[in-house]
């Protein structure tokens, strides 16, 4: 019992960096970026790369992919999004449009990389921080099992983890504690009036969508320890699950994703563990129920009823 | 009605009558019974999306229910394919009823949790606890009704019912009603219309034909694979197609599969990639440059497109 738990939390903890994104993306400009797990799997490419050609720790890849996807996120931006917002329904069109997108990402990254599954062997992620470890705390400098509660698991789900809550904290502090963060609260409670007070809403916007891919491929970069290994068509599942997280919280605030992300976590971890056969029904079962039961999410205002 | 009755001789009767005759004179019927298949479901599509607004991203669980009611029918009961057929639509309309709690949700959250609904309908049926009763993921073979060429005419005859809806949502009051609801829905109720019970009757329309889609889809291909028939393929292709048409007309979805479809199958499946690549960015062109789909050409100079 305590194992699925704490594997739960960890797993859980991930999960709200893979589903963060997403949520600003969709909070701030209204778009669905079914992307989004294409992004997920460009940022799996980015620690591949970065591991194979210069044989380095693939946690490098963490600020190298951030800022590519960042700078990529604002070029997009302007590409993409004002012209869809002239449409007459740009939610809906944005569905459509991002899927086409992803079909683009998943075609050209299999047209280069070829179809075949990569992994990256585990004990590469934080390779560099376990000599630091061991000279602190003594013990060998391998980077091992991690225990907790005398159990032991694989050092990437913890690093991961950390990782994860280390993003959602950056953030929660970018919305509540900076400048643009505060306009992009703004923009995401009411748009119209946002563009009433004088706001530069599509600065606001390139911004969060920016940083919404850029925090994809951060997630990205640890896909291939928590998923054991990745391929160009990964992206589409990642998306659900994304969905399910961000949905489980609620929209426009990281604090709902990151309790999204461990209820899914835990719960995916107890179902796998107890009704293994059953375990691929839970995301979308769990997504229609909260959608019904709770449309605002669970720490949410209520936003979603027609 | 006197529209109702020229519209549906000018656009459905010839349709109805080339697709009737097609076989005799091009050898590819399973091509021809694709397009069928693509005309029921790009209109079935437009029939809850152009008609109401809401976009059924998982509109194939109701395919796969229907084709997977059929096939239950036809192993277990030993029952006659037509017979069969019309189970597939009760069981897609049975779907329909039990996801209505879906239609109280706004946009994009509607589009997600039919996705869901649909991924969670393609667990249950590929489920391998459930192998007594759907073959789990191993897949049926119906060897007993196949019979492609009665499954043609099948398939003939639920176009014509498709269609035959489509042309009375175009030209009744009812139609009007419900695109009243698409763009005001507190405006129409206002105005006296029972805004539920609408869009529940056009839902369930629109569920129906799916499922006979899928149950004489069932018939024709008579051995296929849960992921065979809960493909997302068809969801994306049937509302693209749509889209492409330009939907709330009856010629814009079957324009659509026209020329989409054609074009799909003249480039080939010989590199999978490229023909992707290919789909992607033509989807990406249509949101941006012709959002109205391909109607929008001839109703932005003033003319009337049925």
């Amino acid at each position: 019992m305590l194992y699925p738990l704490v594997a739960g939390v960890l797993f859980g903890l991930y999960f709200s960096l893979v589903g963060i994104g997403l949520n600003l993306v969709f909070g701030v400009m209204r778009i669905v970026n079914l992307a989004h797990g294409d992004f997920l799997m460009l940022g799996a490419f980015v620690a591949f790369g970065i591991y194979t050609a210069a044989g380095l720790d693939p946690l490098v890849g963490i600020p190298v992919a951030f800022a590519l996807f960042c700078v990529a996120g604002l070029l997009l931006y302007w590409v993409l999004v004002p012209r869809l917002q002239r449409a007459r329904d740009p939610e809906m069109l944005s569905f459509i449009l991002f899927f086409g997108f992803s079909q683009v990402i998943e075609a050209l990254t299999t047209i280069v990389f070829g179809t075949s599954e990569r992994s990256i062997p585990s004990r590469q992620l934080a390779s560099s921080l376990a000599g630091i470890r061991a000279s602190l705390f003594g013990g060998e400098a391998t980077n091992g099992p991690f225990r907790i509660f005398g159990l032991s698991f694989p050092a990437s789900w913890v690093v991961a983890a950390t990782v994860s809550v280390i993003a959602i904290i950056c953030v929660y502090l970018y919305l509540y504690r900076t400048r643009l963060g505060t306009l992009t609260r703004a923009v995401m409670s009411r748009r119209d009036e946002a563009v009433a007070t004088g706001i530069n809403v599509d600065r606001v916007s390139a911004a969060a969508f920016g940083i919404g891919l850029g925090l994809a491929a951060v997630a990205g970069v640890f896909a291939p320890f928590m998923f054991g290994s990745f391929t160009p068509a990964f992206g589409i599942d990642a998306t659900v699950t994304s969905f399910v997280v961000v949905v489980l919280g609620s929209l426009g605030n990281p604090l709902g994703t990151a309790l999204g992300g461990v209820v899914y976590g835990v719960s995916y971890m107890l179902v796998q563990t107890y009704l293994s056969s059953w375990a691929d029904l839970l995301p979308y079962v769990l997504l229609i129920a909260i959608l019904l039961l709770r449309p605002s999410g669970l720490l949410g205002r209520r936003v979603r009823v027609a | 009605m006197p529209d109702t009755l020229r519209h549906y001789l000018i656009i459905a009767v010839p349709l109805l009558i080339v697709m009737a005759v097609l076989p005799s004179v091009y050898s590819n019927h399973l091509l021809l019974f694709n397009f069928v298949i693509f005309f029921i479901l790009a209109q079935g599509v437009n029939i809850i999306y152009g008609f109401t607004g809401y976009l059924p991203f998982g509109y194939v669980g109701f395919f796969g229910a229907g084709a997977y009611g059929f096939a239950i029918m036809v192993m277990h009961l030993n029952a006659p394919a037509p017979l069969a057929v019309l189970v597939g639509g009760a069981v897609a309309v049975v779907l329909g009823l039990i996801l209505t709690p879906l239609l109280r949700l706004a946009g994009a959250y509607f589009s997600i949790a039919n996705l869901a609904a649909a991924l969670a309908v393609l667990h249950l049926v590929a489920n391998p606890a459930l192998e007594q009763i759907t073959k789990g993921p191993y897949g049926v073979a119906l060897n007993g009704t196949f019979n492609p060429t009665m499954a043609y005419a099948g398939g003939i005859l639920i176009l014509a019912l498709t269609l035959g809806i489509v042309v009375y949502l175009k030209n009744s009051s009812f139609g009007l009603a419900l695109q009243a609801v698409r763009e005001d829905s507190f405006s129409a109720s206002m105005s006296g219309v029972n805004v539920v019970k609408m869009r529940t009757v056009a839902w369930l329309a629109s569920a129906l034909v799916a499922g006979l889609a899928g149950g004489v889809f069932a018939w024709y291909v008579s051995v296929f694979y849960p992921d065979n028939v809960f493909s997302a393929d068809f969801s994306i292709f049937a509302i693209v197609f749509a889209l492409f048409g330009g939907v709330a007309t009856i010629s814009g979805p079957l324009i659509g599969v026209i020329i989409l479809y054609g074009i799909y199958n003249l480039i080939g499946f010989t590199t999978p990639q490229y023909f992707q690549l290919i789909y992607g960015l033509l989807i990406m062109a249509l949101v941006l440059f012709l959002p109205a789909g391909l109607v929008s050409l001839a109703t932005r100079r003033g003319w009337y497109v049925p």
